[in-house]
């Protein structure tokens, strides 16, 4: 087990080192601090919201429901400050709040009910996105406090935005939370066997349900930094989001069955997808051709250690 | 009438009682929207149907297999361009070439999917997350930025969809609805009679016991998934001619629509259990909220996809919940059979 993780993750620090190379050998500015911090910027919530799915695959679930619950709290909080007169602070909180709700929905029928979470979210991915388009139909709301806004486009410390410092420390709590803390443990033992941690006395339905709830309120949070990055929201924000953030995901070497993955795994694959796009964008390839790119490393993610094993150390856990 | 009830499988009450949301939801509607019932409310549906309910058999198929393939709205957007660019550069081509023709562009990106993930064992939602952005990225490149317009098609294709073929309560039935009806049935035959298309069941259901069975699990996957593709093919070529304009984003989404049909319509999302006239059923319920709340004053029509959302949540779990209690509560009066059958031997 640990040779192929060891492997995985090599592969992945291999290609990225690779991709950084090209990519600074076509354009020497690439490398540049201002670069870098406006190749994080641009995708900045999906990387947010792809580490706590690194919780919830590893812990044998799945979460389609965020790309729609980022736009559902962007558009919340347009409404109600835009149409409803509710102030700034007011509206974050609430937006918040809806992604909480929205997390303990998909919780409830998930533990309580004991559906399957890709059918649970996968009918919450559409009824979100509906609920979004509820609010604000087909207008773009813009213009927005300044606080917020700039909340989302300048500096907080040096050039680095409050986006990219929520980033750094909401990673730094999850990995200590997943490498060294019993609720870490337990999310991986509940993705390796559930039947097994619920023998052992965890109470899976809590724990399930806690992630969720995570799952939905930094999804909203999400929302909220993308409606201040990008200063106007539409029905259709985030939308299709999920696909490319369980892609980081599995690219950073989760497994899909649960159980095994790491949170510094799912931080080079974020880097390598964020490095690739960023290059094959300065030779003007379009974004879905970037996309395929992407499809191809990830096959190639799954199958690359195999091979390792299948020739060398025969070592099956 | 309890002779009947037992006899009829948990599928069967399935479909029974999505058939009876679905006239409750029609009932509904006429109650609210003035001449709601008329010939284009059904053109329209099974209209857009048709190629729903081509690519939910797809997604059953695969889905049947503990499988599920997430490129097929890749698959229809590429077959439907490349068939656009074909038929355009030959307008008088055999109509039959050209079903073929999108059958095997089909099968052979069902045939990608299905040899990553039978033979290098590779789970199917990760090669088909990424077949759907490499699928997707090969459309960018074939289509070079161009598009298919309607113009550009020969009219035999562009009026196949709507050309009436018969009429039945003074319902017309269109080509393309009949069409896709008659390869549902045809699927649901094969799932239900031939030997090769049961092993999927057992595969889904159970993969270790089906292998020592002496199936070829491998194959029972790799098979779907091309017979998959095939039907998304057929589903590229009636998208082709209903709309006529076919731009790089076509058929974008229907991945998650086609799981959503399957799954309203009772297919197991674990595999082993489910019907393509499941599938149909949940398509043609997912289509009447989608026409039927356009009209409904009352509610704007922004609610659709939030409704939508709330009721696949509802059906499956009132199906969960129903399917649990009517297996329990079965079990419980075989098992009160037996003991009284018990006892009256013990009294001989």
């Amino acid at each position: 087990m640990i040779a192929r993780l060891k492997s995985w993750e090599g592969f992945l620090l291999l290609s990225l080192l690779v991709i950084i190379g090209i990519n600074t050998g076509m354009t020497p500015e690439f490398l540049t601090v201002g670069n870098q911090i406006n190749l994080f910027q641009l995708s900045i919530e999906k990387i947010i919201v792809a580490l706590v799915m690194t919780f919830i695959i590893i812990n044998g679930e799945i979460d389609l429901s965020v790309g729609s619950m980022m736009g559902l709290s962007a558009c919340a909080f347009g409404w109600m400050v835009k149409e409803q007169g509710v102030a700034a602070p007011a509206a974050i909180a609430i937006s918040l709040g809806i992604g909480v709700l929205g997390g303990a929905l998909n919780g409830w029928f998930i533990t309580r009910v004991g559906l399957p979470s890709l059918v649970v979210t996968l009918a919450t991915l559409i009824g979100f996105r509906g609920l979004a388009r509820v609010l604000v139909e087909d207008r773009g709301l813009t213009d927005f406090p300044d606080w917020f806004d700039a909340l989302g486009q300048q500096g907080l410390i040096g050039p680095l935005p409050f986006a990219l410092v929520a980033f750094a420390v909401l990673f730094l709590i999850l990995y200590i939370v997943l490498e060294h803390s019993g609720f870490g443990r337990k999310t991986q033992v509940i993705g390796t066997n559930r039947e097994v941690a619920e023998f052992a006395g965890i109470d899976t339905d809590r724990h399930k349900m806690i992630l969720f709830i995570a799952s939905g309120t930094i999804a909203a949070f999400a929302g909220l930094l993308y409606a201040a990055r990008v200063g106007a929201v539409r029905g259709d924000v985030a939308n299709g989001f999920e696909l490319d953030i369980i892609t980081i995901v599995l690219l950073g070497g989760v497994s899909i069955f649960g159980g095994t993955g790491s949170l510094i795994g799912t931080l080079l694959a974020i880097l390598i997808v964020l490095n690739i796009r960023n290059g094959m964008a300065l030779l003007n390839i379009t974004g879905h051709i970037q996309t395929g790119v992407i499809g191809l490393l990830l096959i190639a993610s799954v199958i690359v250690p195999r091979l390792k094993i299948g020739t060398g150390k025969e070592k099956t856990t | 009438m309890t002779g009947l009830f037992n006899r009829l499988s948990p599928q069967g009450l399935r479909l029974l009682a999505l058939l009876a949301v679905i006239l409750l939801l029609l009932a509904f509607f006429a109650s609210q929207i003035d001449g709601y019932f008329n010939a284009r409310l059904f053109s329209r549906i099974s209209g857009s149907v048709a190629i729903m309910a081509l690519i939910a058999t797809a997604q059953t198929l695969v889905i049947l297999t503990r499988n599920i393939d997430l490129s097929i709205g890749s698959i229809v957007g590429f077959t439907a361009f490349a068939a656009g660019t074909l038929v355009s550069a030959n307008p008088g081509m055999n109509a039959l070439l050209l079903v073929v023709f999108c059958c095997v562009v089909g099968a052979g990106f069902g045939a990608v999917n299905g040899l990553v993930v039978a033979c290098a064992r590779v789970p199917s939602i990760i090669v088909t997350l990424a077949t759907m952005a490499i699928f997707r990225s090969l459309l960018v490149e074939y289509s070079d930025g161009k598009s298919i317009t309607t113009n550009s098609l020969p009219a035999w294709l562009t009026e196949f969809p709507n050309m009436p073929v018969f009429t039945l309560f003074g319902l017309e039935f269109r080509a393309a609805f009949v069409a896709a009806l008659i390869v549902v049935f045809a699927v649901h035959l094969a799932l239900t009679r031939l030997r090769p298309m049961r092993q999927f069941f057992a595969v889904g259901s159970n993969p270790e016991a089906a292998e020592m069975a002496g199936i070829d699990a491998r194959r029972v996957v790799f098979s779907a998934f091309v017979l998959s593709g095939a039907l998304a093919g057929l589903a590229g070529l009636l998208f082709l001619a209903r709309f006529g304009n076919i731009t790089v984003v076509a058929g974008l989404g229907f991945e998650l629509k086609s799981v959503a049909s399957a799954v309203v319509g009772g297919v197991n999302i674990f595999g082993g259990s489910g019907s393509v006239i499941g599938a149909l059923l949940g398509a043609v319920l997912v289509d009447v909220i989608d026409t039927s709340l356009v009209r409904w004053a009352i509610v704007s029509e922004f609610w659709r996809e939030a409704v939508l959302g709330a009721l696949i949540l509802l059906s499956v779990t009132t199906d969960t919940l129903f399917t649990r209690r009517l297996v329990a509560w079965r079990a419980a009066r075989a098992h009160a059979r037996r003991e009284a059958a018990l006892v009256r031997e013990a009294r001989l």
